[in-house]
This record gives C-alpha cells, sequence and structure tokens, in this order.
C-alpha cells in the first residue's frame, strides 16, 4: 500500500462531496429504520426513480437539450428537483401502499419484508432496463445545468454542481432535523420509533406516520437522484444499486435509524472509498466498502453515533 | 361442529374464563410425526425406492425431448435448457436449507457457484500458450476439489457473519458476492474480465465402455445431473428429519429459546451455509465443464437473485418447491421465448423482462401465499403466524435481546423506585 | 452438603445501570432455592448471567465444582443447567413431542454424517429421543398432546410443555423462571406437585416466583434480592419476617408490590 500524496487532497474533496449524496440516500434508509426497524432494500429502486424521471420530463417531454443560464435555470433547476423529489416520494408511497403494508396487516414474517422489498427493488430495475423504457445502456441526462469547473481547493477541481450538492443536503439535512424536533408528524416519528404500542395507544396512527417516514425518505433520495445525474450526465436502469449499497452502508457506519449518523456515515465512506482508489486501487474499491461495513457491523453493529431516531 | 350445543359451550367457556388468553388455534389435521412430512402415503411407502423410481422418471426426459414430445422445448435447444434447469435444481436446493430450513437470508448464494466454477476451470484447464496454468487435472480430478472449496468458502462468510443479525445478513453475503467478482476479476491467475477458456469437459470409462462429453450431444449432460441431484434431494431430506433439522426448526421459530435448550446456534447456521454451499459446488463443477469457458460475468449479482427468487417462488423447505422454482425461473422463459419467436411480450423482452415479472411475483406471494407455491407446511405456517420474533412491527432482534434481559430487571427497576 | 451452584459476586452492568451486584449464594444439591425479589430486582438477569446469556461483567458462577462464567449458552445445557422463561418460549410449530425432542437433542451427538448415512447411532437416538420425549410428556401430565402444535395448547399445558423440553436436556439443576405465572389456584397445585416431583428425581431446582404461597410452600431455602442486591437468605420462615424483606416489597409507599406480597405471604 502506497499512496500517491498528491493525490490524497484532490480525492479528500472528491470523496467528501460523495459523501454528502451518499447521505442524502441513506437518510431514507435510515428513517424507515427508525420506525419500522426494517431495513428497505427497494430504497435504490426509489433514489433511480427521481434521475430517470426528471431525464423524462426533461430530455423526452420538455425537449430542454442546451444548456440554460440566468432566472430560467433557476427556476428549472428547482422544477427539476421538484420533480425529481416528488416522484422518487411516490414510488416510496407505492412501495408502502403495495408492497409492505399488505404484510404489515397480515403479520409478515420478517423474513418476507426482505424478500418483499427485494422483489420491490428488482422489479423498478428490471421494468427500466426494458426497450419501452430506459433501455440496456446509459441515456445522456438533459444537460440544462452546465457542469463546470467553479474554483480550485487543495488542488482538486471543484465543479458548480458539487457546491449545489454539498449546498442542498445540508439544507436537507437541517429541514428533516427541524421537521423531526419541531413538528407534530416529527414527533410521532420518533414516538413510533421508541414504542410502536405505545405510540398507538397515545392515539398515532401508525399507517400514518409510517407512510410520511417512506414519503420523507423519498423526497430526499429524488433530490439525490437528480444531482446525482446531474453530476455523472448520464441516467441507467440500475443506478440506484451501487449508491443504493454504499449508502446502506453510510446509514449503518453512522448508526442506523440515527439521522446525524447518515451524514457522518456517508462522508467517512466517501472518504474511505476515495481514499482506497488512491491507495489500495479503484478495481479493489467495492471490496474495501464492503470490508468496512463488514468491520462495522461486527465490531461496532449499533454505528458510530448509536442507533435509534434522534433529531 | 358447529351445532348449538357445541357453539353454547364455546359460549358458556369464553364467560367462565374472561381473562385466560387463548392461543389462536392453528388448525392441524393428521397424527404425530409424519405431520409434516412430504409426498403422498404411496410415495412414502416406497422408502428408499422411490427414488431409483424418481431416477428412472428423469431419464426418461430426454429420449422424450428427442422425439418432440414436450409441446415447445425439444431437440438440441431443449436439452440445453434441461440442463439449464437441472444445475438450477440443485442450487435452488442448496439455497433451499439456507433460507428455508435454517431461515437465513443469503443474497451472495452464486458466490459458492462462482467459488465450484472457478475451482474446476484453475485444476483443469490447459490454458492459451503462454498463459497460466495451473495442475492440469483430469476434470473428474477437480470436482471433490470444487465441492471442498465451496463448503469452505460457505465457513469462511458463515463464521464471522452469522452472528449478525438476518437482514445485516442479508446485505453482507451480496457483498460477498460483488467481493468475489471484484476478486475473479483482478487477479492474475482468473485471467481478470478476459475469463478462463477450453476447460476440458469430463468423459466416463467403465471397462469396455466408453462416454466423452465433449464428443456427444447435449443429452446426455442431463444424466450427470440426475445422479447430483438425487443425492442432493436425499441430502436435504434426511437432515431435514433428523437432529440437525430439528435444530434449524427451533433456531427459525424461537432462537433465544433454542439456544436455552443447548443448541449452538452459530455452528448450526454456518453448517446450513457449509451444506448449501455443497451442492452449488458440484453444480459449479458441472457448469464450467458444460460451457467450457467461465468469466466474472457468467455469475452476475443478479444470478444471486434469481436463485432466491426461485427458492421463494416455489416454496420454502420442500423437495416440490425448489423443482418447482427452478422450472419457473428457467425452463419457463425460455419456453415463452420460444413461442414468443424471439419478440417482445407486452413490450417485455422474455430473458431480461422475466425479471421484473418475478420481483412482482416476489411481493404477490409474499402477500398471498407467504412460504412459496409448494411450501413445506410447517413452514407456510410459520410464514403466515409468525412466532415471537418474527414480527417487524411488533418487535425486532434487538428487542428480543432486550426482553431476554433488562426487559424486566432494568428497565422496570426505574419505574418502581416511588 | 455439597453446593452445586456458586454464585461468587456477580456484578452485572447495562451501560450505566448495575442489574446485579455482588451477589454472592450458593444453592445445594437436592434442593428446591426459591428466589424472589420485587418486580426489577433482577431475578431474570441473574438466571440469564447464569445460563450465559449475557455473561457476567464481574464475578464466578462455578457449577458441581466447574467454573461456568462466560461459557456458551449450549455448553452450560450440556453441563447439566437448564431453565424456562417467564414469557413463554416454546417453538410454536413444533409438535409437542418436537419440542421435547428438541430438549432430549441436547444429549445427542449424531451430526451430518450419521443423519445422511442413517448409521446405527443416528436410528438409536432417534427412537430414544422419541421414546424419552414420550416419557417426558406424560411426567409432566400432558402425554396426551404429544402431536399437537405447542401453540394449541393452553396456557398451562404450555408452561408444562417448557418445564417437560427443559428436563429433556438431562439437567442436573433446573431453572424455573415464574412457572406459575398466569396459572389458576388448581393449575398451580399441579404444579407444586410437579416440582416436588422433580426434585425427588434428583434434580436440583432454582424458583423465580412472585406467587409467595408457591415459592414459600415449596423451598427448602429463599433468597430475596432487591435492586440486584442480595438482601437476605435462609428458611423461609425465617425470610418472611426478615424487616429488609418487608421493607422491600412495602418499600416506602409502593402500596403494590406490598399487597402481592403480605396478601399471598400471609
Amino acid at each position: 500500500m502506497h499512496c500517491n500524496a498528491a493525490l490524497i487532497a484532490p480525492t479528500f474533496v472528491t470523496g467528501l462531496i460523495l459523501g454528502f449524496i451518499y447521505a442524502l440516500i441513506a437518510l431514507g434508509y435510515t428513517m424507515v429504520y427508525g420506525v419500522l426497524k426494517l431495513i428497505n432494500f427497494a430504497h435504490d429502486a426509489v433514489f433511480a426513480t427521481g434521475g430517470i424521471l426528471v431525464f423524462y420530463a426533461f430530455g423526452q417531454w420538455f425537449g430542454i437539450v442546451q444548456p440554460l443560464s440566468g432566472v430560467s435555470l433557476v427556476v428549472l433547476m428547482a422544477a427539476s428537483l421538484v420533480i425529481g423529489a416528488l416522484a422518487s416520494a411516490g414510488s416510496a408511497f407505492l412501495l408502502e401502499r403495495v408492497a409492505y403494508r399488505p404484510l404489515r396487516r397480515r403479520q409478515g414474517a420478517r423474513l418476507s419484508y426482505l424478500i418483499t422489498a427485494i422483489g420491490a427493488s428488482f422489479f423498478a430495475d428490471y421494468l427500466y432496463q426494458q426497450n419501452f423504457l430506459l433501455g440496456p445502456g446509459k441515456r445522456e441526462f438533459p444537460n440544462y445545468f452546465n457542469v463546470s469547473k467553479a474554483f480550485t481547493v487543495f488542488g482538486s477541481v471543484v465543479q458548480n454542481v458539487d457546491v449545489l450538492i454539498v449546498v442542498l443536503a445540508i439544507a436537507c439535512l437541517i429541514a428533516l432535523d427541524q421537521f423531526i424536533t419541531r413538528t407534530r408528524s416529527g414527533r410521532a416519528i420518533r414516538a413510533l420509533s421508541e414504542d410502536q404500542v405505545a405510540a398507538q395507544l397515545m392515539g398515532i396512527n401508525n399507517d400514518r406516520v409510517i407512510t410520511t417516514t417512506f414519503v420523507v425518505g423519498g423526497l430526499f433520495a429524488g433530490i439525490a437522484g437528480v444531482l446525482y445525474a446531474i453530476k455523472f450526465g448520464f441516467v441507467v436502469w440500475n443506478m440506484g444499486f451501487v449508491p443504493g449499497i454504499k449508502a446502506f452502508t453510510a446509514a449503518v457506519l453512522g448508526g442506523i435509524g440515527n439521522i446525524r449518523g447518515a451524514l457522518l456515515g456517508g462522508i467517512l465512506l466517501g472518504l474511505i472509498e476515495n481514499m482506497s482508489a488512491v491507495c489500495v486501487g479503484a478495481e479493489w474499491k467495492d471490496t474495501v466498502a464492503f470490508s468496512v461495513l463488514v468491520l462495522v457491523l461486527i465490531l461496532r453493529p449499533t454505528g458510530i453515533l448509536g442507533e435509534g431516531i434522534k433529531g | 361442529m358447529s351445532s348449538p350445543v357445541y357453539r353454547f359451550f364455546e359460549w358458556l367457556d369464553a364467560r367462565l374464563e374472561p381473562v385466560r388468553e387463548r392461543a389462536p388455534r392453528v388448525p392441524v389435521p393428521e397424527p404425530v410425526r409424519q405431520r409434516w412430512q412430504q409426498g403422498g402415503r404411496l410415495w412414502r411407502r416406497l422408502g428408499p425406492l422411490r427414488y431409483l423410481v424418481a431416477a428412472g422418471l428423469m431419464a426418461l426426459i430426454p429420449p422424450l425431448m428427442e422425439r418432440g414430445w414436450f409441446p415447445i422445448l425439444n431437440g438440441t435447444y431443449g436439452q440445453t435448457v434441461l440442463f439449464n434447469t437441472g444445475y438450477w435444481i440443485l442450487l435452488t436446493l442448496g439455497l433451499g436449507v439456507v433460507v428455508g430450513l435454517a431461515g437465513l437470508l443469503d443474497l451472495g448464494y452464486v458466490a459458492f457457484f462462482l467459488l465450484g466454477s472457478y475451482t474446476t476451470a484453475l485444476m483443469t484447464h490447459s490454458g492459451a500458450p503462454g498463459q497460466f496454468h495451473f495442475v492440469e487435472w483430469p476434470t473428474w480430478a477437480a470436482l471433490p476439489f470444487a465441492l471442498i472449496v465451496a463448503m469452505v468458502a460457505g465457513v469462511a462468510i458463515g463464521l464471522p457473519t452469522l452472528r449478525l443479525r438476518g437482514d445485516y445478513l442479508a446485505i453482507v453475503t451480496l457483498g460477498f458476492h460483488e467481493i468475489m467478482l471484484e476478486v475473479m476479476n483482478n487477479l492474475g491467475i482468473t485471467n481478470g474480465p478476459r475469463g478462463i477458456p477450453a476447460i476440458p469437459t469430463p468423459s466416463i470409462s467403465i471397462g469396455s465402455f466408453h462416454y466423452d462429453f465433449g464428443l456427444n450431444p447435449a443429452p446426455y449432460w442431463w444424466f450427470l445431473l440426475i445422479p447430483a441431484i438425487i443425492l442432493a434431494v436425499i441430502m436435504v431430506q434426511r437432515l431435514d428429519g433428523s437432529r440437525v433439522g430439528r435444530y434449524w426448526t427451533a433456531i427459525r421459530e424461537d432462537e433465544v429459546a433454542a439456544s436455552a435448550m443447548g443448541v449452538p446456534i452459530v455452528k448450526m447456521k454456518v453448517l446450513a451455509f457449509v451444506i448449501g454451499a455443497s451442492t452449488s459446488g458440484i453444480a459449479g463443477w458441472i457448469y464450467a465443464t458444460n460451457v467450457t469457458f467461465i468469466d466474472p460475468t457468467s455469475f452476475p449479482l443478479l444470478l444471486s437473485v434469481l436463485v432466491l427468487c426461485s427458492v421463494v417462488i416455489g416454496g420454502l423447505g420442500s423437495i416440490g418447491g425448489a423443482v418447482l422454482g427452478a422450472i419457473l425461473v428457467q425452463a419457463v422463459p425460455e419456453a415463452v421465448r420460444q413461442l414468443s419467436g424471439g419478440n417482445t411480450l407486452f413490450g417485455f423482452d422474455p430473458l431480461t423482462g422475466r425479471i421484473a415479472i418475478f420481483g412482482a411475483v416476489l411481493i404477490i406471494v409474499m402477500i398471498y401465499r407467504p412460504g412459496g407455491l409448494l411450501a413445506a407446511r410447517r413452514r407456510r405456517t410459520e410464514m403466515v403466524t409468525p412466532g415471537p420474533e418474527s414480527g417487524v412491527v411488533v418487535d425486532d432482534a434487538s428487542a428480543t435481546e432486550q426482553e431476554v434481559a433488562p426487559a424486566d430487571d432494568v428497565h422496570s427497576a426505574g419505574g418502581r423506585s416511588t | 452438603m455439597t453446593a452445586l451452584l456458586e454464585v461468587e459476586d456477580v456484578t452485572m452492568e447495562f451501560g450505566g445501570l448495575r442489574a446485579l451486584s455482588e451477589v454472592t449464594f450458593a444453592i445445594d444439591k437436592g434442593e428446591i432455592f426459591g428466589l424472589i425479589g420485587p418486580n426489577g430486582a433482577g431475578k431474570t438477569t441473574l438466571f440469564n448471567s447464569i445460563t450465559g446469556v449475557y455473561p457476567p461483567t464481574r464475578g464466578r458462577i462455578v457449577f458441581a465444582g466447574r467454573p461456568i462464567t462466560g461459557l456458551r449458552p449450549d455448553r452450560i445445557v450440556q453441563l447439566g443447567i437448564c431453565r424456562t422463561f417467564q414469557q413463554i418460549r416454546l417453538f410454536p410449530f413444533m409438535t409437542a413431542l418436537e419440542n421435547v425432542m428438541v430438549g432430549v437433542d441436547a444429549r445427542h451427538r449424531t451430526s451430518v454424517p450419521g443423519a445422511l448415512l442413517h448409521l446405527p447411532r443416528f436410528k438409536r437416538e432417534e427412537a430414544e429421543g422419541e421414546a424419552r420425549a414420550l416419557e417426558l410428556l406424560h411426567y409432566v401430565g400432558i402425554g396426551r398432546f404429544a402431536n399437537e402444535l405447542a401453540a394449541n395448547l393452553s396456557y398451562g399445558d404450555q408452561r408444562r410443555l417448557e418445564i417437560a423440553r427443559a428436563l429433556g436436556t438431562g439437567p442436573s439443576l433446573l431453572l424455573l423462571d415464574e412457572p406459575a405465572a398466569g396459572m389458576n389456584p388448581a393449575e398451580k397445585n399441579a404444579l407444586r406437585d410437579l416440582i416436588r416431583k422433580i426434585r425427588d428425581s434428583g434434580i436440583t431446582v432454582l424458583l423465580i416466583e412472585h406467587d409467595m404461597r408457591v415459592v414459600m410452600g415449596l423451598s427448602d431455602r429463599v433468597a430475596v434480592l432487591d435492586h440486584g442486591v442480595l438482601i437476605a437468605e435462609g428458611r423461609p420462615e425465617s425470610v418472611q419476617r426478615d424487616p429488609k424483606v418487608i421493607q422491600a416489597y412495602l418499600g416506602t409507599g409502593a402500596a403494590g408490590d406490598g399487597e402481592a406480597a403480605t396478601g399471598e405471604a400471609g
């Protein structure tokens, strides 16, 4: 293991930015885990849905193909984020309604939930892969947002989209924090994550809270999906798979169910991954990421900050 | 028994003991230990002979196919589908032990299949000139090694991870598969993404009888699979009906209680992994010698999920379920493709679209027939009426852990101090 | 008298909470030893540390002259300690007979090869195990339900099944965690007879019980836990009069607990 010293600082920055995207996705895993004690393996499809729907809306239906600037850029950027967030939230809602709720009604075994989630994830992915949708290859994302160099830190090029990612991710986290601590629904979510039965006895409508949780997690995943598509310039049918697993790892690393843990875990994982690409080799990236996950699970299964939804 | 008299007594019973909670009655017919056994009475009475009968029936398939007796899948194409279904049955049986008997969710099962194939390939291939090659053993000599490597991998991945709770285990096993792919892609010895070509096919020589699988047309590969499948079935059934099977059931139904009754939890779970891996080691050997060329793309992550689909849709904990699952995942889509003449169906490509459809089917099966189409009766009951720790909403693994220890003692200690 | 189980200075901490502090006592061979205390006193925690669910933070547990601190639960069962649970934990979709057979299996050694080849030992152990399990079901009085699913049994019968299953492992020390909970008086009486019968067959019994009539009537000796501290130990009559015990149960205003104690102890 010999790390190229010149590359460490730049990778640090790119890892950090990737970490923010992971954190946004990880929020969905973490919140659903908080209330249902269940890992929503279909969250990767929820993430992909946001980016893919914006690809359709802007690229296919609205036909926006050239880079924009000024007010129209701001408006369309906002519109794309809203559309993406709503699409993902909608798919999360659908997932909860169609797959999870019937299982809850029937008191499904734990294994049932996991298998259902995998079914949902693969259903969505391979539906997107069909020729009447995205098809098997990468599809170029409409470049209404001109990705370009903003400035340089430590010799690392930071793009304008990176700035957007960091700003939006921090804004989302603050918003979620406020939502969890200040609002009625947020309190209900926390109550449910503490004690299902007690929450129900206190007059909390479990189903509504669970739906809210899925939808909120979906909103952030959608924003992440759009940003991811803009940054890398394409959408592809299985674009959720790898970021999904990474985000899940991030959630566990920070302490699943813990919102601040998601941010911490996301950033840490982004850093570890990019550092290992420099020090071990990019071709071993997934091995390193998974080894980290296994080590964390074995050595500290509750993650760095511990479990449970906290404000 | 719904006579008015009976109902009156039921009513009276409820009046007299209003406090005592009655456990929900699970309907069970039939007596004794045979309760959960499978197959009709006649079939069971055949004893060990039934395996011979089954093998004989299986042996009839290729000749019938050659005569075009099967509706869609015939000729060489039919034989290929038959082979695919056959090794897939082996995989489904193996993962069935892990998921159906031990109740563990393994999302990276095909990693063992990959290891079996790669072991076979590395030990036997002669390689292109200048390319790395290892020992160049005869194919049969590689068989035990394929088996052992897969089983050892079962221990290696099982020992550290089987202490984790169920959903973590799923993702870690998925990771194991991904790591194996990366290893095969990056090592020089496996020739990286270019794969290993020229894997020799096996041949059989007994006295004057000589048969080379490489020189003959496809049908006879199936005959190599028949003994493997029959042996795997015997293995699964015998284990299920023994102390080992009882221990697996106990772990599935209540891990804490099982541990208190002296069941070595981790050991039994690792054992399930090892037994499960064994069939995929054999399947890997047969597969590698059949296709004669393997590379990492032969074993995508998707394959692991498809085997899981087979196990779950076919039915947990039953042999019939494993066979049905393999047919549904391997043979039916091929038949559909034949029927559609290579066209898409409602826009779905028969081979990639099947995964979307299986995904949807998984959800539907879990809701309407948890445990799968032909699940073992006990398994079905368990999935419908979960035991103390299977319900997700009510409690989870960590909650039951609490219940064992401090729930009674520590938590209420705070409340008591008035 | 030789001590079968010695608990020495056992301390158990969960995070900052101290569930047991320096608990020391010994159980003699062949006695029924009652363990009582208010809710949350640490009784079940003590069970968990003896049976290896959670090894104690500090201290030593010696069973039949052999230290068992920190051993895995299944090893401890092998050595001859088995327990029942406060909340019934049967294998709900196994029959009563199969439930007990899981217990009996702890004494068996057949593993994969034996089961695969149906070796003689496999056949012998299966037959013996079934016979022994049936015998135990009759012993606790639910032989006629051998083929009934555990989930279908009545509450009292499930308690009995738990005891039969634990006896199946062939323990020399049986730990019963509130076996009379939720039983009606007739069932409690039958249970008392059963526990005596078990003791008379040579098995030492450690009993957690809330019902004072049951525990005082049965136990040869009684120990009282309060807030994780052993506050009294001795013959039932003397323990009942111990001011510290009365204080623990009555507390200062804990009327609910006190009522249960005095009402049933009287």
